[in-house]
């Protein structure tokens, strides 16, 4: 039976509010980044291909560790962010930096390949019936790419709910505040005794990640027969 | 319509320089694959960039480098109907065809939806996905969906090509009748000299990147056909059918033809070739063809190693391909008079 005590459920919930922040807040530059790498001729392409795919590659460790030392009270931008009395490092904000930043890969992976299978002659045939860019863009573009956009959120989200290495490094471990269901599971293997409560979270999240699955299949079928 | 052009594009291992003017509403741009007609569309249609030149319609400044001038493709009202038909996907037949409309100010909207829809016969197929079209279909949509953004010229990139047989031809009379009704000037772009003649009254010929020839489509289908090997196919519009058991007559203008009875004896286009014609320079007595004309002769011309000869048939234009030694043989000059002979099996229609 499983059973789950009150800091089990506030972990289970936010890792759902970071997971879904994450994936919210990373669509609009994934896409972005996506339409630029397969659909124009901007120079520099190589080089950002290769930073925005580095999450991929580095240990989440060592991406948190970048990230804490851009964000950390010395780093450039935590420094800018303390001007406004914003604060990233050990907050459910740096949880979702986190978590963003390593999902963002296989986010934009996946939609550019969804950009570059249309034919350009559907974008081509809407611009000459008058469409502006952006008409072309939410009218012809997206609805042909939404495949791929929904495969990549969900990938994204799916590798939001299980994301450990950067978020301990940035966030930390805080019961309550930044501890989700993978820093939870860490915690209690660590304890004598944990184990059955370990156990329990990874039923849970077992569970959420093939519901996650589950939906976003369902919604891929529906796509397909349209 | 009054088209300027001259522009500069270099590809890297292939230039084009392409300046002409047009003013006639029915042009074609011929061309084998590879001789820039794409090339040309794209940068008319702003999907691509001159490096260099200008190009105006109508007065109309689209392109001009020196000025700084480039509209985008929506700012153009350059239509195209592309090579296979590219209707979106995701949107119903109706979707398609009224995705440019929409898009139009209301005081620019000079098509009638519902006239160009009979005119297309798409009536019944605007509430299907696009999945479900045959080619043809898919073509008739795409060239409605294009009409009725209003543009102030269409671009046709091998509307037919993509389409196999009969139904290229089916498509023809559709294309024909649209045009004519709704009067939109437009660029036809083929490597087939057949379609060319069907469609366009004017054609630039175009070869690496440049624009070879800019003459009447017909002189060049008696010039260039004739050099090909395959000789001059003559169009002929038969009308009034009359089943004869074996044979089936029919009326070219006032003249009477005999064909051989097929499964569709409806009225239509034919083509003749011009080598499957005979002179004779009287009426013969006794032959198996079916046809026997009695002709004028109007002209001849020299083509690569034939000679074409223009007949009148009782006002009707027929085109026969004969060697040099018949031509004084026959004695056939200008103002002679002639019999043009073929069979009922000579005929291939078209549409």
């Amino acid at each position: 039976m499983v059973s789950l005590s009150p800091a089990d459920l506030q972990a289970i919930n936010l890792s759902l509010q970071v997971a879904v922040t994450a994936t919210i807040l990373a669509l609009p530059a994934g896409f972005g980044v996506a339409y630029l790498l397969a659909l124009t001729d901007i120079r520099g392409k190589a080089m950002l291909e290769g930073i925005v795919n580095l999450p991929l590659v580095l240990p989440p460790v060592v991406t948190g560790y970048l990230l804490l030392l851009l964000f950390g009270r010395h780093g450039w931008l935590g420094h800018l962010l303390g001007l406004f009395d914003i604060r990233i490092i050990f907050t459910l904000r740096g949880a979702v930096i986190a978590s963003a930043v390593v999902g963002f890969p296989l986010l934009v992976r996946s939609i550019r390949i969804g950009l570059e299978g249309i034919d350009r002659q559907y974008i081509q045939a809407s611009r000459t019936l008058g469409a502006k860019w952006w008409d072309t863009l939410f009218t012809i573009t997206i609805p042909l790419c939404s495949r791929a956009i929904l495969a990549g959120t969900t990938l994204m989200f799916a590798r939001s709910l299980g994301e450990f290495g950067a978020t301990i490094v940035l966030a930390g471990n805080m019961p309550g505040v930044t501890q989700t269901i993978p820093l939870a599971i860490y915690q209690y293997t660590s304890t004598p005794g944990g184990d059955s409560m370990a156990l329990s979270l990874c039923l849970v999240s077992i569970l959420l990640s093939f519901v996650v699955l589950l939906i976003g299949e369902g919604a891929n079928r529906r796509l397909a027969r349209r | 319509m009054l088209l300027e052009v001259d522009v500069e594009k270099n590809f890297g291992d292939f230039q084009c320089r392409i300046a002409f003017s047009l003013k006639s509403d029915k042009c074609g741009v011929f061309g084998p694959s590879g001789s820039g007609k794409t090339s040309l569309m794209h940068m008319l249609a702003g999907l691509l960039q001159p490096d260099d030149g200008k190009i105006k319609l109508n007065g109309l400044t689209l392109f001009d480098r020196q000025a700084g001038i480039n509209l985008p493709p929506d700012a153009r009202r350059v239509g195209v109907v592309f090579q296979h038909a590219h209707l979106f996907p995701h949107m119903s037949v109706k979707k398609n065809l009224f995705y440019g409309l929409h898009r139009i100010p209301l005081a620019q909207r000079n098509i009638d939806p519902d006239q160009l829809i009979m005119a297309l016969q798409i009536g019944q197929l605007l509430d299907r996905s696009v999945a479900k079209l045959s080619g043809g279909e898919r073509q008739r949509v795409a060239l409605g969906r294009t009409i009725l953004a209003c543009p102030h010229l269409i671009l046709l990139d091998e509307p037919l090509s993509g389409l196999d047989g009969m139904l290229k031809y089916q498509i023809i009379p559709h294309l024909r009748r649209v045009f004519a009704e709704f009067s939109i000037p437009m660029l036809f772009i083929s490597h087939s000299l057949q379609e060319m003649r069907m469609m366009t009254e004017e054609v630039l010929v175009m070869q690496h990147g440049l624009v070879e020839q800019q003459v009447p489509t017909e002189e060049l289908a008696r010039t260039s056909h004739g050099s090909g090997g395959r000789g001059y196919t003559n169009l002929l519009h038969l009308e009034s059918p009359h089943d004869l058991g074996k044979l089936l007559s029919y009326r070219w203008g006032e003249v009477p033809l005999m064909l051989v009875k097929t499964e569709n004896p409806a009225a239509g286009e034919f083509g003749l070739n011009s080598r499957d014609i005979l002179l004779f320079k009287k009426h013969p007595e006794a032959t198996s063809a079916r046809n026997m004309l009695p002709c004028i002769v109007r002209k001849t011309y020299q083509t690569d190693w034939l000679v074409g000869v223009e007949l009148d048939c009782q006002g009707n234009t027929l085109i026969a391909e004969i060697v040099p030694q018949s031509l004084d043989e026959l004695d056939i000059r200008p103002g002679n008079r002639i019999v043009a002979v073929f069979k009922a099996s000579a005929f291939q229609r078209l549409y």
